[in-house]
């Protein structure tokens, strides 16, 4: 890893401006970043650490709305989550391991857009909105395919409010070399309609299957996607699966999701 | 190069950092405290684990400087103050829970963590917690013996459901 200064601002107004610096990036929990600069793939010249500002950290519910803190790690939304948004306390509670879960954060893994990640899913899956520090944003525009999104250099994702959906779930596939999912579905169903976003599945990162949403709208139970597939065009193809077997795994996730939805 | 200060099994210990500086090489290198292993250096084999605040980690994927002033816990804080060792380790002792001991620092310390919040963990359950823990040697039936039996459980009929 090649060496750079390291600050670690108290509030976002210092963070916002030790950003506008030449090369610098926040750095959040380390999971992903670290490894990257290990691999020399990222070079900052400044790192600008969020894990000491207070106000990007916690779980709180206002009204219907429950809003994480950026810098929350993947544990605390497995533990602090888990009354209000029962799904999304499950999803943080099945990233990676217990010592990813104590450094990741919400805010990172959304920044990175990882097409495999599973928080992008119940963010896209919630419409839920990613507020920084200068605008908020609706997740359908937040997410601009693989490691893409909306936001601008130097600006920072200072919370996730999510819309707390009468039932939802997530069901991952998982990678076991890797712990990501292979193919994850979250569903959530709301007053209005249900929406389902996929992960790992697709070259474009994470999508809505608008098919899927439009049968679980009008009956909202695993029968309903009888008969429905997803296109297996434009999904990712490795070596631990096909295009078709990932489009496969669309359909049987969304149901195993359907079908553990409270 | 930046001190950084930590209260490392309970001493408070100084040492110089660059911004690159992992708290895996602070710990080992600045600090003289090589029980810390560094197997994978990619964040996926569990043999760096310490505590931070009581939190475990993966060292080699912390800054030294993003956690100056916090307090750490290495595998060389386990023992008993007398110097003998502490149930989980000697418990990894009484059922061949290693073989050449690599990842052996980091399996005690996650395990530590799990029982921390855990006292009586199930079987299942230790499995997933050490899922962060990679063992090329024992194959992992008798590292979840000595946890279930550092917890005070029955292991008799551990590793037979898994296989
Ligand atoms: C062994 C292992 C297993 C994993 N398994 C899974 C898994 O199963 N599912 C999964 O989803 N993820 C998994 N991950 C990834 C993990 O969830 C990461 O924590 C996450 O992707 C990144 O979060 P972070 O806080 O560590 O971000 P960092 O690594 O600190 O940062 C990631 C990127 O986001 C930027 N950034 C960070 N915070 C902000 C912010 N607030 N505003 C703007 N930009 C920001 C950084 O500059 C960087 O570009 C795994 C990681 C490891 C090492
Ligand atoms: S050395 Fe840190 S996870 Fe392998
Ligand atoms: S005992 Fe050798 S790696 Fe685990």
């Amino acid at each position: 890893m090649y060496n750079f200064d390291f600050v670690k601002p108290a509030s976002v107004a210092d963070a916002v401006a030790a950003l506008a610096g030449e090369e610098a990036q926040p750095l959040s929990g380390g999971m992903t970043l670290l490894p990257s600069m290990k691999q020399r793939l990222n070079a900052p010249a400044t790192l600008v650490s969020l894990t000491g500002i207070d106000a990007l950290k916690g779980v709180c519910r206002e009204g219907n709305m429950l809003v994480i803190g950026a810098a929350t790690p993947h544990a605390v939304v497995a533990k602090e989550a888990a009354a209000d948004y029962p799904a999304l306390a499950a999803l943080a509670g099945q990233i990676g391991d217990p010592m990813v879960r104590n450094r990741g954060t919400i805010g990172g893994s959304l920044a990175n857009n990882d097409p495999s990640a599973c928080y992008p899913s119940a963010t896209l899956a919630s419409g839920a909105t990613i507020v920084t520090n200068t605008r908020e944003i609706a997740a359908d525009d937040f997410f601009q395919g693989m490691f893409s999104t909306a936001l601008h250099e130097g600006e920072i994702i200072t919370a996730v409010k999510f819309p707390i959906p009468e039932k939802a779930a997530y069901a991952k596939f998982m990678q076991p070399a890797s712990r990501f999912a292979l193919t994850g579905a979250f569903v959530a169903k709301y007053a209005d309609g249900v929406r389902v976003a996929i992960t790992g599945a697709s070259e474009g990162g994470v999508f809505r299957w608008s098919e899927g949403e439009a049968a679980l709208s009008s009956n909202f139970s695993a029968e309903a996607l009888n008969g429905l597939s997803a296109s297996a065009d434009g999904m990712i193809g490795d070596l631990h699966g096909t295009p078709d077997y990932r489009a496969h795994l669309v359909g049987v996730m969304t149901r195993r999701a359907v079908a553990a939805a409270h | 190069m930046t001190k950084v200060t930590l209260t490392v099994n309970g001493r408070s210990l100084s040492g110089e950092a660059e911004g690159r500086t992992l708290l895996s090489s602070f710990l080992r290198e600045e600090l003289g405290l090589t029980g810390t292993h560094v197997g994978c250096d990619t964040s996926q084999c569990g043999a760096c684990v310490v505590h931070v605040d009581g939190l475990a980690v993966k060292s080699c994927t912390v800054l030294a400087q993003d956690v100056d002033g916090a307090s750490v816990t290495t595998i060389e804080g386990m023992a008993n103050a007398d110097g003998s060792l502490a149930t989980i380790q000697q418990a990894f002792q009484d059922h061949h829970g290693l073989q050449c001991g690599f990842c052996t620092p980091g399996m005690v310390m996650s395990a530590a963590a799990l029982l921390k919040d855990n006292p009586k963990p199930t079987e299942a359950e230790v499995r997933h917690h050490l899922e962060g823990n990679i063992c090329r040697c024992t194959g992992y039936h008798n590292i979840v013996k000595a946890v279930m039996a550092a917890s005070g459980q029955d292991v008799s009929g551990v590793g037979i459901a898994a296989e």
